[in-house]
């Protein structure tokens, strides 16, 4: 991954507009918060192929860190605190936010096929 | 010559190296093998590398990769059960058990390790923990192997007691952290410690300190 381009990730994302695709979305803060810190408490949630069907979307920028926003027909898809991109070799759009130790904190992708699901598939 | 065979059953590829490394070099260096049976292959760990070199749909092929070497400088096998990270206490127990069960009785497995359920911090660890414990209850009496069971949570002596095996593995130490090593994508924060820390600091010691409960089963 690499630091976000805005426009290219605002490009993939109109390129993925109006299409039926999948959607992985997270955050954790791990399973591990609240065991080395007794004031902290373990959260996190995912989804993991979502298939929607957004009319547009925006990548919105503040200082290094973005939001986005997708706009489905009777709701949203957002994301607060991604930093970094790549478009894989499967023409997927990852977007992610680590923290200063590499740790994923906030994750959205966006593919035209569904994402893995079933260990059959790690092969 | 024995009859001997070790079962190490985690969630996680890494779980391996850090809980129980030394006590699996110190079975080897007797001649016993060891297999271990890990749960998932870790898809959904939040440790991307660092800095960086892996996303949340490549970790998977990374961590498969470390765990291949880990078990490599461990000399033991690895078979992988399948199942998706942070998903294991969503399953069906009966099923997870049944499945469990019958990997125990084709390896003739004489000892069992794996987490103590409710003690083990990850829900991963605590559910699998459980489904061990429910396979091996599955088993007929005369048959059971015995469950060693590692707990984690940092009170559990507090509720447990002294555990039953307690291993100084500093013997085994060079060979530990280079399992623990050859989970790259993992263990930045490990290798910090290792490397930052007097050898004789409490985090450290607690590394070279592998200890199990014995699992009593009443009938």
């Amino acid at each position: 991954m690499e630091a976000i381009d805005q426009s290219a990730v605002q490009e993939k994302i109109n390129h993925f507009a109006n299409k039926d695709v999948y959607i992985h979305l997270e955050t954790t803060n791990g399973a591990y918060a609240s065991h080395f810190d007794e004031t902290a408490y373990n959260v996190g949630a995912f989804i993991r192929n979502a298939k929607v069907n957004y009319q547009h979307g925006k990548i919105v920028s503040t200082g290094g860190s973005y939001r986005v926003g997708l706009k489905l027909d009777i709701g949203w898809v957002y994301a607060e605190g991604v930093s970094d991109f790549e478009i894989d070799e499967k023409d997927r759009l990852l977007l992610a936010g680590h923290d200063r130790e590499g740790r994923l904190m906030v994750a959205l992708e966006i593919s035209e096929e569904p994402f893995t699901h079933e260990a059959e598939e790690h092969e | 010559m024995n009859n001997k065979h070790i079962l190490v059953i985690f969630p996680h590829p890494d779980d391996e190296s850090f809980g129980t490394s030394g006590t699996i070099s110190k079975f080897r260096a007797e001649g016993v093998p060891v297999t271990y049976l890990c749960g998932t292959l870790g898809e959904m760990g939040r440790n991307m590398g660092n800095p960086v070199f892996a996303n949340r749909e490549t970790l998977y092929t990374y961590r498969k990769k470390e765990l291949a070497e880990a078990a490599k400088e461990l000399d033991i096998d690895v078979e992988l059960l399948g199942y998706r990270d942070k998903t294991l206490e969503f399953e069906p127990l009966d099923e997870l058990a049944q499945h469990l069960k019958e990997r125990i009785l084709a390896y003739g497995a004489t000892t069992i390790i794996t987490h103590y359920p409710g003690y083990a911090v990850h829900p991963d660890h605590d559910a699998l923990g459980a489904a061990v414990v429910k396979a091996v209850e599955l088993i007929e009496p005369g048959k059971r192997p015995e469950v060693w069971m590692h707990a984690i949570t940092n009170n559990h002596e507090d509720e447990l007691g002294e555990p039953d095996f307690i291993f100084d593995i500093e013997p085994y130490w060079e060979r530990k952290e280079a399992a623990i090593r050859a989970h790259l994508s993992q263990v930045d924060g490990m290798m910090n410690l290792i490397e930052n820390h007097e050898q004789t600091s409490k985090q450290i010691q607690r590394l070279k300190r592998e200890q199990f409960y014995r699992l009593t089963l009443s009938s």
